[in-house]
């Protein structure tokens, strides 16, 4: 045997292995994607089915005459608890409670790591650190000072009632979740955009001192309108976050009309009345996690270059 | 009075001194270049100018006015930075007129502004486009454009070439040297450059470790030099500095070098210098030749009183095409020659070389100061 024919059957060799282990990878990988899609196809699947067709057929059969009749109980007429009115009302508290919570703590996460990088003050590594140890704090450690708190400002609220005659939204379930999302949140934020801005360039602030704008003109006019991929990033981080809360949410505005998404859900669920229609538990399911799937579909591919930033400059 | 005005300023970091007593001064239309290694407190000393860093103590004036205790945005002064620091969300066109719109200038001023220093700078057809579809000359234009779109009475200029390729670095040079003769406007600016030092200013400050080490007009830095570390920063190639022992035989005096084989190299110097020399702390010192005083002896300066010629080895050869740098060793070290472009020489080669010693300077090594 020659030296080069022993190259050749190496060099076959290796193009086989290489085919080997392309194969390798790609099936392990369809089938753990398979297995992460499993659960959300039993759901869609289910959702468009009749509750005849589940009792009888198999869980991942394709529905023989999908019907959207699920879909319309669960949004308008399932049972929460007593009232049977359907899930839509807190779908709506859930909205009225993430929305102001998440714009409200994207804005003060990026006042903070604006003013932690560019106007820094004496023990401005200190506060940081003390926001960093707040993403530490675990959710059960907040609960009671937190209910005390929320305690004190219904109660300011009730006296604002008496005197005003509104409570200026103080004491309101659905404001305080926001208020606890707000606060639990800000940490988040705050690391976030302060090491986002901790690259961007201080030329840039100083040339706007020059040209004469203030502290709040270089922060709305500089500042904010470059920094959409971190705006993007805090968006759906604290969406997600917020919305899918369980534990606040029952905790602070567990009973009653105030309640979010998440607690109605659980309510539906283990309302234990006649036959478990599991065609409406699911698409009651998939309408709880609708909007956090439109947020990352819409804003996702921004999500992960926005984790890149900052990591590497340019 | 002068129309900047810096005295006795100083910047404290701590303990730590940045800033040692500044004094400088720029007549109006002046253009005054802060020039040093990186580390001198330049920019330090640009962005106290421009009121970016509190000072400590301290004054600084510009056009009779106390500054200061003023704001940046108050100091009637514009900066281009060393990045340009366009604002990568707005056009070139918002950019220029940024300053004018938080200053509350109208609309209608505003335009023509922008239309007249566009059509100065030649930025015209970019105003609609994004700082990032520029090209880094572009960029420099319109971060001029911003600053020269505010008609102030001082220019600040941090480094802004170091970030061009070296062809683009001289155009752009030219440039703001005609931007400087035809708008009249004092500048300030800070470069580790010192040809562009040379080229743009009409005084030069010469800084290290947050002191001034000389200040004044080019060619009195380049060729009267008051410090060793002045000699050596200005000029390139640098200036030859070598140890050297004064002697007095018979009424004329001569600076004695070592060569590499051990014999003697003597220097005559004129009369006048000879004298200061014979006065001096020390007979040993430290002379300075630049490279063109130093030359092939048909090259030599015709007008020169004292040329002295003496035989030297050539190591090694340089040609530069419009010069030939010859590297010969004098007192231990090595010594540039700047000969003619066509000059004859060839590497391990004896000839002779013309020491102009009109040009010369000499130092006392101890306090690094001038004696002659």
């Amino acid at each position: 045997m020659t030296v080069l024919d022993m190259d050749v059957s190496d060099a076959k060799r290796m193009a086989r292995m290489r085919v080997i282990n392309r194969i390798v990878i790609y099936g392990l990988l369809g089938i753990f994607a398979v297995l992460y899609l499993m659960p959300l196809f039993v759901m869609l699947v289910t959702s468009f089915k009749t509750m005849d067709e589940i009792q009888g057929g198999n869980m991942l059969a394709l529905p023989r005459s999908p019907t959207l009749d699920a879909w319309v109980k669960a949004w308008g007429q399932a049972c929460v608890g007593l009232t049977c009115n359907g899930i839509s009302g807190y779908f709506w508290n859930s909205i009225k409670m993430v929305v102001p919570a998440v714009a409200v703590s994207t804005v003060l996460g990026a006042l903070n790591g604006y003013v932690l990088t560019k106007w820094r003050f004496r023990g401005h590594t200190l506060v940081f650190g003390l926001m960093l140890f707040a993403c530490f704090i675990p959710f059960q450690s907040v609960l009671l000072p937190m209910a005390t708190i929320l305690g004190n400002i219904t109660r300011f609220g009730i006296t604002l009632r008496s005197t005003f005659g509104t409570s200026f939204g103080l004491g309101d379930p659905t404001a305080n979740l926001a208020f606890v999302h707000v606060v639990y949140g800000l940490g988040f934020t705050t690391l976030f955009f302060r090491n986002y801005y901790a690259a961007f360039p201080d030329e840039l602030i100083k040339a706007a001192q020059m040209d004469g704008a203030g502290f709040f003109q270089i922060f709305w006019r500089i500042m904010v309108p470059n920094s959409l991929p971190i705006i993007v990033v805090t968006v759906i981080y604290q969406f997600t976050n917020i919305w899918n809360d369980y534990l606040f949410a029952s905790a602070y505005a567990g009973t009653g009309d105030a309640m979010p998404m998440t607690v109605a859900l659980n309510n539906v669920v283990n309302t234990s009345t006649g036959v478990v229609e599991y065609n409406v538990n699911m698409a009651a399911a998939m309408i709880a996690a609708l909007p956090t799937l439109i947020i990352y579909v819409v804003a996702g591919r921004y999500f992960v270059r926005g984790l890149m930033a900052g990591a590497v400059k340019g | 009075m002068a129309f900047l005005e810096i005295s006795d300023l100083r910047k404290r970091f701590g303990s730590l001194e940045i800033l040692k007593g500044i004094n400088l001064s720029l007549d109006k239309g002046g253009f005054l270049v802060l020039v040093g290694p990186s580390g001198c407190g330049k920019s330090t000393l640009l962005n106290s100018i421009a009121g970016l860093e509190p000072i400590t103590s301290g004054d600084i004036r510009i056009d009779g006015r106390r500054v200061a205790d003023l704001h940046p945005s108050k100091r009637d002064i514009a900066m281009v930075f060393q990045s340009y620091a366009l604002y990568p969300n707005m056009t070139v066109e918002g950019n220029i007129s940024f300053g004018m719109e938080m200053r509350k200038i109208p609309l209608a001023e505003r335009k023509a502004a922008i239309e007249r220093v566009s059509k100065v700078l030649q930025i015209g057809h970019l105003l609609d486009r994004k700082p990032g579809q520029l090209s880094g000359g572009q960029r420099q234009r319109v971060a001029m454009g911003r600053a020269l779109v505010r008609d102030p009475k001082l220019f600040l200029f941090d480094e802004p070439l170091s970030n061009l390729d070296a062809k683009l670095r001289v155009d752009m040079r030219t440039e703001i040297k005609r931007l400087h003769d035809t708008t009249g406007t004092s500048m300030v600016y800070v470069t580790h450059d010192q040809v562009e030092a040379m080229t743009l200013a009409t005084k030069i400050a010469v800084m290290r470790d947050g002191e001034v080490q000389q200040f004044g007009i080019p060619s009195e830095i380049y060729n009267n030099p008051t410090t060793i570390f002045v000699a050596d920063f200005m000029g390139s190639p640098a200036m030859n500095l070598l140890p050297a022992r004064v002697e007095n035989t018979g009424g004329s005096v001569s600076v004695v070098l070592a060569r590499a084989d051990g014999d003697e190299l003597r220097l005559a110097v004129g009369e006048e210098k000879g004298k200061l020399l014979l006065r001096g702390p020390t007979p040993n010192l430290i002379v300075g030749i630049r490279p063109e005083a130093l030359t092939d002896p048909a090259g030599a300066d015709r007008h020169a009183k004292n040329v002295v010629e003496a035989e030297c080895q050539i190591e090694v050869v340089e040609p530069a095409g419009s010069d030939t740098f010859a590297v010969t060793r004098l007192a231990g070290k090595d010594v540039v020659a700047r000969l003619r472009g066509d000059a004859l020489v060839h590497a391990g080669q004896k000839t002779f070389l013309a020491f102009n010693m009109d040009k010369a300077v000499f130092f006392d090594p101890a306090t690094e100061r001038r004696i002659a």
